[in-house]
């Protein structure tokens, strides 16, 4: 039952970020890539890690592509930036990544990685929080200054500038 | 029960298609979106191996990207927004003025 679902969510999601790479329209990449999110979310609740799970659909779903759909709507796009999947210039570098590719799924294959625990405990959201705000509370600052930092940074670099 | 191994092809056959995107395409949204691709990718390495060692530490670190990732995006599209008033071009390829 779990392979099922697995593999419903990894086809949906390699799908949708195929078509994240191909389609020309950059709205339809930017609807493309919410699903194929989405789908991540669902294989992290397969990996029984709900907190993530929920934090990804919030943060990438919710804040990050409204992000980018504002930005995709105010720019404007005109035909000139839509363009062709492949182009033909580039055949090559998607060969070296095709033999890559073909390289490290064999290498994923060969290696003896085993199989989680049968009983593997959901991880709560509390235990979480015990370990973000012991063990990990200096990164955890470090990633509030960071984000006030982006903040700042953002309003500066998008606002208009005085003449 | 699924193995790691499926998860973590699936990680990396997300990032391939990311870094065939950045390399390939010439639009500099869509290159954006290949990067979340790639980022998003290494979250489900991550939160896999933490899920096979029983250890809380890779979703922790998985946070961590997904907080930076969104730092990351604003920072982008505001630089995005300023480049297209100045230049008017969404070409990777037109935007090089840092060669000199």
């Amino acid at each position: 039952m779990e392979k099922f679902f697995f593999l419903m969510f990894a086809i949906t999601a390699l799908c949708s970020g195929l078509a994240v790479v191909t389609l020309r329209n950059p709205v339809h990449s930017a609807v493309s890539l919410m699903l194929c999110l989405v789908q991540v979310a669902a294989l992290f609740v397969l990996l029984r890690s709900p907190f993530v799970a929920v934090a990804q659909v919030f943060i990438y779903v919710g804040a990050v592509m409204v992000l980018f759909l504002f930005v995709v709507l105010i720019l404007d796009i005109k035909k000139a930036a839509i363009e062709t999947f492949p182009p033909v210039k580039r055949r090559f570098v998607g060969g070296v990544i095709a033999v890559l590719g073909i390289e490290l799924l064999a290498f994923i294959f060969a290696s003896p990685f085993g199989t989680a625990p049968a009983d593997a405990a959901e991880t709560t959201t509390e235990s979480i929080g015990k370990l973000l705000f012991t063990k990990y509370l200096f990164p955890f600052e470090v990633v509030s200054i960071i984000l006030l930092a982006a903040l700042v940074a953002a309003v500066i670099m998008a606002k208009e500038r005085q003449r | 029960m699924v193995p790691i191994s499926w998860y973590i092809a699936v990680a990396a056959v997300l990032f391939l298609i990311g870094v065939s995107g950045v390399l390939m395409r010439r639009n500099i949204i869509v290159v954006l979106m290949s990067i979340e691709l790639m980022l998003n990718s290494v979250n489900i390495n991550f939160v896999a191996f933490s899920y096979m060692l029983g250890d809380m530490t890779g979703q922790i670190f998985s946070i961590f990207t997904i907080t930076v990732t969104a730092a990351e995006v604003a920072v982008a599209l505001g630089i995005l927004i300023a480049l297209v008033r100045n230049r008017k071009t969404f070409n990777v390829d037109e935007i090089d003025t840092l060669k000199g």
